[in-house]
Parts: C-alpha cells; sequence; structure tokens
C-alpha cells in the first residue's frame, strides 16, 4: 500500500492499517508508518513491545501483525501453486 | 485497470488452478455466486481485476459491508434532526455526504450547524471538555469500529462528561449473514468475511453458515494475494463439499478473536433489534447502551422523533446490500448518481458497492 492511498483509507470508518509501535506508555503508544508518527491506545492489546507491529484502526491498535501467520500466507500460496489437480 | 496481478507468477498460477477447478463439477455449466460482506473487498476485487479475470464464472455480489452505507434512511433523519436542534455533532467523514429524506449533514454544515469530522472516537472527549455545547457523536460501525465506542463511553464515565452522547447505529455481522441466507431470497454460494470484524469476534461466529446452510466461508485479508487465496478456498469447498469457516488471514485474524476487545463491548452494550437499510428490521443485530451508560443515550436524551421515511426514489442500494442486484442495474448509476452527486448511501463511501464500481468498475 502506498502512502497516499493509506492516508485515504486511515479516514475510512471499518479499515485497519499495520503500524510500529515505537515507544509506549500506559495505555498510549507512539507507532510508526513510512515515518509518520502517531499516538495510539492499547488498551485492549495485552503484551504489546516496542517494535511489534500492530493493526491501527480509529486510532486503536486493534491486533498484534503475527510474522509468521504472514510468512505461512505466503508459503501456503507457493504450495497451492504447485500442487497439481 | 485490468490485472493488476499481472507481474505476480504464484497469484496467477493459482488462478490458473481456479479456473480449472471451475470448469469440473459443479461449477461445469452454472456461474458461482460469491458475496464479499466487507465494502473494502468489494475495491480490491474490483481495483485488482478479479471481477473481470472471472467474468461469467464467478459473480461477485457486494454484500452489507458498510456500516454507512446499512444507515436507514430513518436513521440519517435522525442525525439531522439532532442537528437541527443545534447539538454538535461528531461523525465519521464518510457520513457527512447521506442524504437523508430532506437533507445531509454536509447541507446543515453550510447552514451554519456545527459538525465535527473524527477520525478517532476518543477524539470527542476533548470536543466535549471545550465547550458548554451538547456533543453528539454518531456510532456507526461494525465489530471492528464497537471496542472503540464501548471506551469512548467508559473514558466518558470515568471524567464524568455530562455534555456527551452518542446515537446508537451499530450493527453486527453474524447475526445479519444469518438474517440474509433465511430471509431474503438469494442464491449464494459462499461468503469473503470481513477480515477486521474477524479480528474482533473470531472464526466462531460464522461457523452457523456452514453447519446449517451449507455454505463455506472464508476470513480474508485484502491484498491481492488474500483476495486470491480466498477464491481458491470456497470453490475447493465446494468442489469437495466440505463447507466450514476456512481463515486465510491468521496473521491477525485470531480463533477467539480479541477477547479484551469483545469484554469492552459486552460491558458497555447489550443486543437489540436494528434496522438496516435494505434488510429492514433484523432481531438481535444491533447494540443499545446497558442501563447503567443510559445517560449517554443521544436518542433519550434529546427525545429524538423521526417517523419512518421511503428510499430515495429510484435508488436500490438496498437490492445491491442484499446480493440481489449490481450497481450498474440501477437506473440512477453514473447518470444523476455519481460520487459528487450521491443519491443513496453506497455511492457516499469509497468502499460503498456503487462507488467502487463507478471508480474501477469496466462494465
Ligand atoms: S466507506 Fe468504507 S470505511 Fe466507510 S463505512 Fe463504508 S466500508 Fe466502512
Ligand atoms: S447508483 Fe446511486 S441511486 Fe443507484 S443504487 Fe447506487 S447509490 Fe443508490
Amino acid at each position: 500500500m502506498v502512502p497516499d492511498d493509506r492516508e485515504k483509507i486511515e479516514e475510512k470508518v471499518c479499515l485497519a492499517v499495520p503500524y510500529r509501535i515505537i515507544s509506549k506508555h500506559g495505555i498510549k503508544a507512539v507507532a510508526d508508518v513510512f515515518g509518520i508518527r502517531k499516538e495510539i491506545d492499547i488498551r485492549i492489546l495485552d503484551d504489546v513491545n516496542v517494535n511489534d507491529y500492530v493493526l491501527v484502526h480509529a486510532g486503536f491498535a486493534i491486533q498484534k501483525l503475527d510474522q509468521e501467520a504472514a510468512k505461512t500466507t505466503l508459503d501456503l500460496l507457493r504450495e497451492i501453486s504447485e500442487e497439481q489437480i | 485497470m485490468k490485472n493488476k496481478f499481472k507481474d505476480n507468477s504464484q497469484l496467477i498460477q493459482l488462478l490458473q488452478q481456479v479456473d480449472k477447478l471451475l470448469t469440473l463439477s459443479p461449477f461445469a455449466d452454472r456461474q458461482c455466486n460469491f458475496m464479499e460482506i466487507c465494502g473494502t473487498h468489494t475495491v480490491s476485487i474490483l481495483k485488482y481485476g478479479f471481477r473481470n479475470y472471472f467474468k461469467k464464472r464467478i459473480n461477485f455480489l457486494s454484500g452489507p459491508g458498510c456500516p454507512v452505507c446499512v444507515t436507514s434512511q430513518k436513521d440519517i433523519d435522525k442525525v439531522i434532526s439532532l442537528a437541527q436542534m443545534g447539538v454538535r455533532i461528531a461523525t465519521f467523514g464518510d457520513l457527512i455526504k447521506v442524504p437523508g429524506s430532506k437533507s445531509s449533514l454536509e447541507e446543515q454544515m453550510a447552514l451554519g450547524k456545527e459538525v465535527n469530522v473524527v477520525y478517532n472516537p476518543l477524539d470527542c472527549l476533548k470536543i466535549a471538555d471545550e465547550t458548554d455545547e451538547e456533543v453528539v457523536f454518531i456510532a456507526v460501525g461494525f465489530e471492528t469500529t464497537i471496542p472503540v465506542i464501548a471506551s469512548l463511553i467508559l473514558d466518558a464515565k470515568k471524567l464524568r462528561i455530562e455534555n456527551l452522547s452518542i446515537l446508537p447505529l451499530m450493527k453486527t455481522i453474524p447475526t445479519a449473514l444469518n438474517f440474509l441466507l433465511t430471509n431474503l431470497e438469494n442464491e449464494i454460494d459462499g461468503f469473503i468475511c470481513p477480515g477486521h470484524v474477524s479480528v474482533i469476534i473470531g472464526e466462531r461466529p460464522y461457523k452457523i453458515i456452514p453447519e446449517k446452510y451449507g455454505i463455506p466461508c472464508v476470513i480474508a485479508g485484502f491484498e491481492p494475494v488474500d483476495i486470491g487465496l480466498a477464491i481458491e478456498s470456497l470453490v475447493s469447498q465446494i468442489r469437495k463439499h466440505t463447507p466450514i469457516v476456512d481463515n486465510r488471514y491468521k496473521r491477525v485474524v485470531k480463533e477467539k478473536g480479541n477477547i479484551s476487545a469483545r469484554r469492552l463491548i459486552e460491558e458497555v452494550f447489550e443486543k437489540t433489534d436494528v434496522e438496516w437499510r435494505g434488510f429492514g428490521e433484523v432481531p438481535a443485530s444491533g447494540l443499545k447502551l446497558r442501563e447503567k451508560f443510559s445517560k449517554f443515550d443521544a436518542e433519550k436524551k434529546f427525545n429524538i422523533n423521526v417517523k419512518s421515511s421511503p428510499e430515495p426514489e429510484g435508488c436500490i442500494c438496498g437490492e445491491v446490500i442484499a446480493g440481489k442486484k449490481q450497481p450498474v442495474e440501477c437506473p440512477l448509476f453514473a447518470k444523476k448518481c455519481t460520487p459528487d452527486t450521491p443519491i443513496g448511501p453506497c455511492m457516499v463511501s469509497y468502499e460503498g458497492a456503487c462507488s467502487a464500481f463507478y471508480k474501477y468498475g469496466e462494465e
């Protein structure tokens, strides 16, 4: 996703986009995407750490992005393409 | 536009396999109807060229994928009536252009009414703090947004903010899908379930769909790869007669969803019947504030009295949302109704089906 797309999308009610956590203090954290920093609310996520990628919606981190699982998606794709019917 | 995934050779291979599967029974002599629930999926399917690629083989139906699109005309009229009472409205940007039976928020703004666009509902706390006026947040949203709205209420209570309330127009997705299958005539062969709603609710609430109706569900992300994998899953499930809820967005959707978020929703809201555009009243598909938070309910606080009003003349948004018609079948599409002059809500929002077709559709 390119940055200008992102800006448009951010205003939308139900979309969420990934950010990286830079620092945290209580239920708030500072997160970064493409060098743009922003304060987000992390109260509905347990166990958020600096450098985690989180999905942000309406100013709230709603889930951690699982890097392993992201990789699995790509592996799965590779597997399916190799599989013969 | 055309096929934007053309550089991704793996994805192309995958799609060619889906193509092969589609020539085998039970698809050989009929088109499949897949409904995407999320407006953002509608955009991806059009934008990356999937609709074009699978033309005649897969018919993509846009479901009730946008909280703005499914907000009834009557509810928009309530919002307008609040603005006319002189309260300060806070809302997500998408809602501003949606026409009610007589006016839109945008027109009210032109008339000098106070309307604040917020990205984070918690911003309403600041707005309420800086003014003595009454502030009403128009609480539209599906499960993705509802925990944030619950947090707003809890914070407002804790901070003892007296001049803030919400107009509760929230809706829940799984109940609506069940209603769609039971009460509205359509021929849906599979569902592409919304990624970010599922982040909160998890996989389980969809289970009733394969179990009761034998219809497969895939939870999907929004990149071209995700859409490709979702289509592949639906087609293979139908072919093998093994309908399940297949989670292809495991990188953010956990089986049980986000438990803390669900707890927050539970603490602040309870189920209620609500009206959906296109569906009418759907039992237990909406949320209202629990008794102990009822002073934050704008509907009670301001005694809003608005009668039902018919849909805009000629607009078929209701049928589009129910998966019965495509935007291009609307006589007003791209003629009287365009993103600059929207008649119905599906043309207003970026992810509304009509606006997505207007922007990316080639039919
Ligand atoms: S336009 Fe998009 S973001 Fe806005 S409410 Fe509709 S689906 Fe959600
Ligand atoms: S094109 Fe406009 S009038 Fe027609 S269904 Fe869509 S939003 Fe309604």
